[in-house]
């Protein structure tokens, strides 16, 4: 896996802390030796609108996009924008997925409907998935907002990337107060 | 020297080069996705770092700090240049002392943006280079470029980003500045700066001159580049599309190009003359195509790859070598989409329910309170450019007389007020017009990121300074009529909104509450409601608010008072900040504050 350049697709919605968690990630990969790219679309995405982040790295990363039909790693955040981006799937994709909900605007008014059983879907396509409720495990850290650490926890059993560039990122990352917590998050996430 | 290895997004690292380069002056108004550069720069010491309240004002400071020879960054959004393009074409005339780099950040596929133009042609139309990055380090070495460009060649430098450069984030090599810069100082020469008819004319032929010498200098540019592959197909590229094209088909041969204006003939000639086949890939316009063809070499662009929105590595391969990428999948293309939509607790959603209940025709502008155009609230009809929303109003009471009173009213924020709509208001008062406009006054420019402008009372670097009274700006410019309302007060701003448009008159209403985001200012409790299960009838008056925390609960049955409801609404206390608007426009008393919550 780590001789040619390894996709990673992070989706769900604005306010989840996926774009923090990206930029983590990067940086954890650089650290690991790694080229490293990744893109997500600031702007009129942040207000609770969809959020897709691609990260790619390898020896050399040349498009900061992934092509459709090559992600090798799917980090759901939410199930519904799981979904959506179904077609950016591998052949053998890890799913990791976060046993969230959260409504759109029209499944809050009453008019469209919230797409059942999506982890079943998912798990049909998937070489292997793991599903966590990351939510759960953030408020068990004593922080809600540490379900993107909690996740990429989960991550870090399906990279060989050492334990310890991935504290020192997160220690890097985050100010005195809230190192405690997201390290358990991620410790949490690790043993999900 | 000490050399770092950094993460950095294109964003970042221009102002990493432009801090390298030892600028001293940089000036921005904020537009997605050109703002996070001088947020960055402005963590440095020793230069002076701004918000201008508009582009035109942004390029006008820059021009005045390099002439009087310091180093000068101007940053903004494609449809910005629009506004700075007066300064911008005389500038190419004036040329500079010290040198000046005007970074365009352009967005295929419109991310963020009101239409997807392709500012390359800015270069060609003002006659001055143009350089473009396709990863954070050139992005940071071609800033660096851009300012020995512009001194040795007398001529402000163009960096053009797009979306996928400025927000995309890969590893960077940093330095620290080098030499100490000239120091500034005024120094007369009116031949070169006062654009008189009798100067202009001399500087013109300069000007051509100069295009000329650039043309040369592009030749041997190192930005400008050949990669010899194994194969007889060749690629001409620039920008992320050579990323794309890359990894579509690394074995071909490609001239990446680092300056897109002029171009290298010379180079392009030999590169051709040695391939079966030529491509040429580029984002939006025929922009390369066009030149390239012109010299009579024959190659495959716009018949390869879309005119509109942005590349991607699929759409890249397919165009190539025929890839066709997985459609999207069926169970996507039925999913309710989620669009952005205004936070809980935004000031703007009681005017846009109160505009959406008079049924009126609103012409609107640009920034959040765009999203107003959205369903529930569908209460936008126009929106084309900053400062657009009081002409369009003026133009509507000029075609349509008194057919228009009372049904139309203009909507601008504060920060694009100040930006490009004190001309428009002027004019209302200057021309007769018996226009309504609604300044949503939320202290900051929100939809970028919450930047400080002229009526906040802050600079960029949140230092107190004058803060203009849009009430008395409005009042100077002529308008009698100016009220100012708390736009959480539903009834009592109703009751303003339907006299005023009834005006034969300018008037001016100021909306004027927090952006809910704000650093500064609160003006919700924070504290959550909660529907009554017992009360709520299910009317959905409440949901058509369209806030996101109001949900629909399906559950047919009668409240406590035997109603019959095919459900009742839900308020999430997670989402809830008791801003009270579902509590005023609730008629049955169902919608309460949390106690102890």
């Amino acid at each position: 896996m780590e001789n040619k350049v390894t996709n990673i697709l992070m989706v769900g919605v604005g306010g989840q802390g996926i774009i923090l968690a990206s930029e983590i990630l990067a940086d954890v990969f650089m650290d690991a030796g790694f080229d490293v790219k990744k893109s997500e679309v600031h702007g009129m995405a942040q207000r609770g609108g969809s959020v897709s982040t691609h990260v790619r790295f390898g020896p050399k990363v040349f498009s900061p996009l992934i092509k459709e039909g090559e992600v090798d790693i799917f980090m759901a955040f939410e199930e519904l924008e799981a979904l959506r981006y179904i077609h950016f799937l591998g052949p053998k994709p890890t799913i990791l997925l976060n046993e969230q909900r959260l409504n759109p605007p029209s499944v809050s008014l009453g008019t469209d409907n919230y797409p059942e059983k999506v982890a079943a879907i998912l798990s049909q396509r998937a070489a292997k998935i793991k599903s966590i409720p990351a939510r759960d495990l953030a408020l068990k850290a004593g922080d809600v907002r540490a379900v993107n650490v909690v996740l990429l926890g989960v991550l870090y059993n399906f990279l060989s990337i050492t334990e310890k560039i991935w504290t020192e990122n997160l220690l890097r990352r985050f100010p005195p107060q809230a190192q405690k917590i997201n390290l358990e998050a991620f410790q949490l996430g690790r043993s999900a | 020297m000490t050399e770092k290895r950094v993460v950095l997004s294109g964003n970042e690292a221009i102002a990493r080069g432009a801090y390298e380069s030892g600028v001293k002056v940089a000036t921005a108004y904020p537009g997605t996705p050109s703002t996070e550069i001088l947020e960055t720069l402005n963590t440095h010491k020793g230069m002076h770092v701004e918000w201008s309240p508009n582009e035109k004002v942004a390029l006008e400071t820059g021009m005045g700090a390099a002439f009087g020879g310091v180093r000068a960054l101007v940053v903004m959004k494609h449809v910005g240049v629009n506004v700075a393009a007066d300064p911008l074409f005389t500038l190419s005339y004036t040329g500079l002392r010290g040198g000046l780099v005007l970074v365009t950040a352009d967005d295929p596929e419109m991310h963020s943006s009101q239409n997807e133009q392709d500012n390359r042609n800015y270069a060609k139309f003002a006659k001055v280079p143009m350089l473009e990055p396709s990863d954070s380090q050139e992005a940071k070495d071609f800033t660096e470029l851009a300012f020995s460009l512009s001194e040795k060649f007398d001529t402000p430098v163009m960096l053009r980003t797009t979306t996928r450069v400025s927000h995309s984030k890969s590893i960077v090599l940093t330095k620290e500045p080098s030499e100490p810069m000239a120091p500034p100082k005024l120094s007369k020469d009116p031949m070169k700066f006062v654009m008189l008819p009798a100067n202009a004319r001399k500087r013109h032929p300069l000007v051509e001159k100069r295009l000329e010498d650039l043309s040369l200098f592009a030749e041997t540019f190192t930005g400008n580049r050949i990669e010899w592959g194994d194969n007889k197909i060749g690629i001409i590229t620039s920008g992320i599309s050579y990323q794309y094209a890359k990894e579509a088909m690394p074995e071909a041969s490609f001239l990446k190009l680092g300056m897109v204006f002029p171009l290298p003939k010379e180079l392009i000639r030999s590169f051709a003359s040695r391939l079966e086949k030529l491509f040429v890939v580029e984002e939006l316009d025929p922009f390369i195509e066009e030149q390239v063809r012109a010299m009579g070499i024959e190659a495959t662009g716009k018949a390869a790859f879309p005119l509109c929105g942005e590349l991607t590595p699929a759409l890249v391969a397919k165009g190539l070598k025929g890839f066709a990428p997985p459609p999207v999948e069926e169970i996507s293309k039925t999913l309710p989409a989620r669009p952005p939509i205004l936070c809980p607790g935004c000031p703007h959603r009681g005017i846009f329910s109160i505009l959406s209940k008079l049924k009126l025709f609103v012409t609107g502008d640009i920034g959040c309170y765009t999203l107003g155009f959205l369903p529930p609230l569908s209460a936008i009809d126009t929106c084309v450019c900053m400062g657009a929303s009081i002409g369009h109003a003026m133009g509507l009471d000029k075609a349509l007389g008194e057919e228009a009173l009372g049904k139309v009213v203009a909507v601008i924020g504060d920060s694009t007020f100040l930006h490009s709509g004190i001309t428009g208001l002027l004019n209302v008062v200057y021309n007769k017009g018996a226009v309504t406009l609604i300044i949503l006054d939320n202290r900051t420019t929100a939809m970028t990121g919450r930047q400080d402008h002229p009526g906040t009372g802050f600079t960029l670097q949140g230092e107190e300074t004058f803060q203009v009274d849009l009430v008395k700006l409005a009042k100077a410019l002529g308008v009698k009529h100016v009220k100012v309302v708390n736009p959480y007060q539903l009834a009592a701003t109703e009751r303003v909104i339907k006299r005023e448009i009834q005006r034969p008159e300018p008037s001016v209403i100021i909306a004027r509450a927090p952006c809910v985001l704000s650093r500064r200012e609160r003006a919700v409790t924070g504290k959550a409601f909660f529907v009554s299960f017992e009360s709520c009838t299910g009317c959905r008056a409440c949901l058509r608010l369209g806030c996101p925390a109001i949900e629909w609960v399906k559950e047919e049955g009668m409240n406590a008072k035997g109603k019959k409801r095919k459900g009742r609404a839900f308020i999430d206390r997670f989402l809830c900040n008791g801003c009270t608007l579902c509590e005023q426009i609730c008629k049955w008393g169902a919608i309460k504050e949390s106690n102890g919550e």
